[in-house]
């Protein structure tokens, strides 16, 4: 009996719930502004790296290379304590979107160049025979293709961003993780945490299933 | 009058292998020239140099009197001429009406509607009509292909390249295609035409070029090519394929 109550206390979960609920939905705005933001930045990125001209590619190579290698709350905390030393401020909310936008461009942008490489040369050296140039060839030929290899990798990144917004309240984010521990402080008992668990895995169970699904669709598509 | 396609002096080596020792090749206007050889003669390297999808090291291609280099005028330039693909190369994502409404759309700049019309007109002349709206997946090779040559007489190009079109085919789907082409020929299309049939390229080409070691050996017209080689490697070449 104690342990339910300890863990599972129906009065603090209920009096706990709309902070919770506030927080997941903080958590699912920063979720989606990264994973878009990330989306298109990393497709641009991708292009960059596969069609710059040499100097723009090395650039976007060590972008990548950088932002896949240094640990999401180091830079973070960089973006929220150390930019404040060189007059910029961000919210933690910005802060975190930056931080969480500037890691997944980079993966993003590495999945997408993996997506289009797998495109065979046949396709662009049709597009080119027929005079397409280079914006109608990646938006009606190769994009549309490269997209769907992507679509399981992808939603796999996405998953990543999202679980990495509980990274945002060590910046003072009022995000899920936040909300919890200042429910549990308040308390004195732990079953805050446990209902924000439950509530980021109502959120993400369904989304690992869907990439599992993808993943099945496309091994048979590509049969 | 200056011919449609100049080609002088083309060079073209893949690190040590010379795959192409100097090429001097002129094509006439509504002419059908065969390239035939051995494999490895520098003959799909010839064609895929004409629109650049090889790049070679020295010599000039001319098509309708425009340099072929790159640059801002490349993809005008490619758009005069059409290419059909041994794998076909369909754009797999799109139906057979779409795969040959994308150049005349946003190339030529048609609307949607003009370019699906001369779409449907172009995959009735190969006659897939019926088959406007399924995906290359789910027609046959045969039929791909087809719908490959409408894809490239939809940006009515001056000319019309074709690297071993039928290579890839089954047997019984060759003379669909085939079929398709000399059609093609008989209305005035100029086409440069890589192949290995050689019962088509008798009865089809104005000229046939014969390659060997990336240079142009001989090249006459069909009757004397057939019957009456001058070259020693033209002879043996054509016992060895004739034979069976």
């Amino acid at each position: 009996m104690d342990l339910i109550d300890t863990f599972f206390n129906a009065k603090v979960f209920w009096t706990a719930l709309p902070q919770l609920l506030e927080g997941l939905w903080t958590t699912i705005v920063l979720g989606l502004v990264s994973i878009l933001a990330g989306l298109v930045t990393g497709l641009a990125m991708a292009l960059v790296r596969l069609y710059g001209v040499p100097a723009l590619r090395a650039a976007a190579r060590v972008y990548t290379d950088v932002m896949r290698s240094i640990p999401l709350l180091v830079l973070l905390v960089l973006v929220y304590y150390a930019l404040p030393f060189v007059g910029i401020r961000l919210t933690s909310f910005m802060a975190a979107a930056t931080a969480l936008t500037l890691v997944s461009c980079a993966y993003t942008a590495e999945i997408f160049r993996a997506g289009i490489e797998a495109i065979p040369r046949g396709q662009f050296e049709a597009a080119q025979a027929i005079g397409l140039g280079f914006f109608s060839s990646m938006r009606d030929v190769i994009l549309p293709q490269a997209f769907r290899i992507v679509v399981p990798p992808l939603t796999s990144n996405c998953i990543n961003v999202l679980k990495d917004t509980a990274l945002a309240s060590v910046v003072a984010m009022p995000d899920l993780l936040k909300q919890a521990t200042q429910a549990q402080a308040l308390a004195a008992n732990p079953t805050p945490l446990i209902g924000a668990a439950l509530l980021y895995l109502l959120l993400l169970l369904p989304l690992v299933r869907l990439v599992g699904y993808f993943e099945a669709r496309h091994r048979k598509a590509s049969r | 009058m200056a011919a449609l396609i100049e080609i002088r002096a083309l060079h073209k080596s893949y690190g040590r292998f010379e795959a192409l020792r100097g090429i001097d090749l002129d094509i006439a206007s509504g002419e059908v020239v065969v390239v035939v050889g051995p494999s490895g003669s520098g003959k799909s390297t010839l064609i895929r140099c004409i629109n650049l999808l090889e790049d070679y090291q020295r010599g000039e291609v001319r098509v309708d009197g425009e340099k072929v280099q790159r640059g801002p005028a490349l993809a005008r330039v490619r758009a005069e001429v059409g290419m059909v693909f041994q794998s076909f190369n369909l754009f797999p994502h799109l139906n057979a009406l779409a795969n040959v409404a994308l150049g005349p759309l946003r190339v030529r700049h048609l609307s949607r509607q003009a370019a699906n019309e001369r779409a449907l007109a172009l995959l009735e002349r190969v006659g897939l009509a019926d088959h406007a709206h399924k995906l290359p997946g789910q027609l046959s090779g045969g039929q791909q292909q087809r719908v490959a040559i409408a894809r490239a007489l939809a940006m009515e190009p001056k000319v019309l390249l074709f690297d071993e079109p039928t290579s890839a085919l089954d047997p019984e789907m060759v003379g669909e295609v085939l079929d398709v082409m000399q059609n093609l020929a008989r209305t005035g299309v100029t086409m440069v035409i890589v192949t290995h049939e050689m019962g088509f390229a008798r009865r089809v080409a104005h000229r046939i070029v014969f390659m060997e070691g990336g240079q142009v050996v001989e090249q006459s017209a069909p009757e004397q090519f057939f019957s009456a080689p001058r070259e020693p490697r033209t002879r043996a070449f054509l016992q060895a394929i004739l034979q069976h």
